[in-house]
């Protein structure tokens, strides 16, 4: 049995293999539209969100499958204390498979320790959230038709932005990438990242503040929302949040087959008025955030059907 | 300063200067009902200055703790007020419930009896990352 609790517990094959699922599911979804008939998904979400949670909901109708679940912790038995591995087990007991979305990082290991069904990371606070990196990376291969060879400019929150890691450790992977990554230097990607997977790993990167210096070079551009609930002082967010705006005159020089990306939501980092421009390509993002989750839902329900012994009661 | 021989034990010596008390903190050792010494800012012809732990017992010595302080302390076992045995522990891969997650954003900080576990990412710095969060062992 497998589950995703982070992009680099998928081989490169294997996310190959999961892009090319979901093209397909494009070109023909009624081809799909029953693969889950009799399947259920339940989506625990200790912490609210609306897209991902949808997301994943809207993935499971469309394989003809249903869908259980609670949208924040208070209407969770979580609110009377039961550990998050209870909680996994006992959902295990109702669904075939689980999305999980929870406010502390690394829950969804502790949720897999003694889970029988699969289990897949919908986000753990500020650390890994897989199901968006895979949206990305579908989202740049349909928009490029290639997964290498990009300058990718990351902007805004690097340093909390759990997208914005998960997707340097994905493309990290993929020759000739370089990246730009533009922040105020209190939100610089952690150390850790920096030292320990873009260094060692040989990577081409620069750190600046100057999103329009950087901007003629980009073929994608990953905007970024700084996210009040990951600081502990407001005073920071405040004084933080508006650092970077894109604005249509931002545009002037970047090149013509630019693809604008945002994990969403956004809160001002890009106006409205950016929307029209049709490099703007967010909003097609979260559509195959969808299509992508369907593909990741059929990889490990027909992993779970091949090998439905979970590890822990194997040994 | 004379501490006496044991005759069987375990001297812990070669500890860096300082990582004395970290050393018997984590190996619990105030929780031991035998004598025990710590000896700090001990004159070394090689460290300059060291730290030695003397513990009058033979106990069952958590060896991934001692190399995850430091692998260079030397452990030797006394039997008989004869040294039996000496050596120096590895850095070992993973180490569980020896040190907490410091991090409060990490699920270990509110799950039930859920083990404290770090694994070494980076041998050479000796880096320890929490398996959960992945917070820097501290």
């Amino acid at each position: 049995m497998r589950h995703l609790i982070d992009i680099m517990d998928l081989s490169i094959e294997e996310l190959d293999e999961m892009i090319a699922v979901a093209k397909d599911i494009i070109a023909d979804p009624e081809k799909y539209a029953h693969k889950c008939a009799g399947k259920k998904l339940a989506t625990l979400f200790f912490e609210p969100s609306t897209r991902t949670r949808l997301s994943f909901e809207a993935a499971m109708y469309e394989l003809g499958g249903n869908v259980l679940g609670f949208s924040e912790a208070q209407s969770s038995s979580a609110a009377k204390g039961e550990s998050v591995a209870d909680t996994i087990r006992t959902v295990g007991c109702y669904a075939d498979i689980i999305a999980m979305r929870h406010p502390k990082e690394g829950a969804p290991i502790a949720g897999t320790r003694r889970s029988t069904v699969p289990v897949i990371n919908a986000g753990d606070g500020g650390h890994n959230h897989p199901t968006q990196t895979l949206t990305d990376l579908l989202t740049i291969s349909r928009e490029k038709n290639r997964l290498d060879n990009l300058t990718i400019g990351l902007c805004g929150d690097l340093k909390f932005g759990r997208t914005v890691h998960s997707l340097i450790n994905a493309m990290s992977r993929y020759p000739n990438n370089k990246f730009i990554l533009i922040s105020p230097d209190e939100l610089r990607i952690p150390e850790y990242l920096k030292y320990e997977t873009m260094i060692k790993k040989n990577l081409e990167f620069v750190e600046t503040d100057d999103l329009e210096n950087a901007m003629p070079e980009l073929d994608i551009l990953y905007m970024t929302r700084v996210q009040r609930e990951r600081f502990f002082n407001e005073q920071d967010y405040l004084r933080l949040k508006d650092s970077y705006i894109l604005t249509p005159d931002k545009l002037d020089n970047a090149k013509e087959d630019l693809s604008i990306l945002h994990p969403l939501p956004r809160v001002n980092e890009i106006s409205v008025a950016v929307d029209d421009d049709p490099r703007a390509r967010y909003f097609e993002q979260v559509l195959n955030g969808k299509y992508i989750r369907m593909a990741l839902i059929l990889m490990l329900l027909e992993e779970a059907k091949r090998n439905p012994v979970p590890d822990w009661q194997k040994q | 300063m004379i501490i006496g021989k044991i005759e069987d034990g375990i001297v812990l010596d070669h500890i860096q200067a300082g990582q004395g008390m970290r050393l018997y903190d984590i190996l619990n050792l105030d929780k031991l009902d035998c004598e025990v010494a710590l000896i700090q800012n001990a004159p070394s012809g090689k460290m300059g200055r060291k730290d030695i732990l003397k513990i009058d017992k033979l106990i069952d010595l958590d060896i991934d703790a001692v190399g995850f302080v430091d692998p260079g302390i030397t452990v030797n076992i006394i039997e008989n007020g004869e040294r039996v045995k000496r050596g120096k522990p590895e850095l070992p891969e993973r180490i569980v419930d020896i040190v907490k997650c410091k991090n409060p954003r990490c699920i270990t900080t509110i799950e039930q009896e859920l083990p404290q576990v770090f694994n070494l990412t980076d041998r050479k710095n000796k880096i320890y990352r929490c398996a959960y969060c992945e917070s820097k062992a501290k």
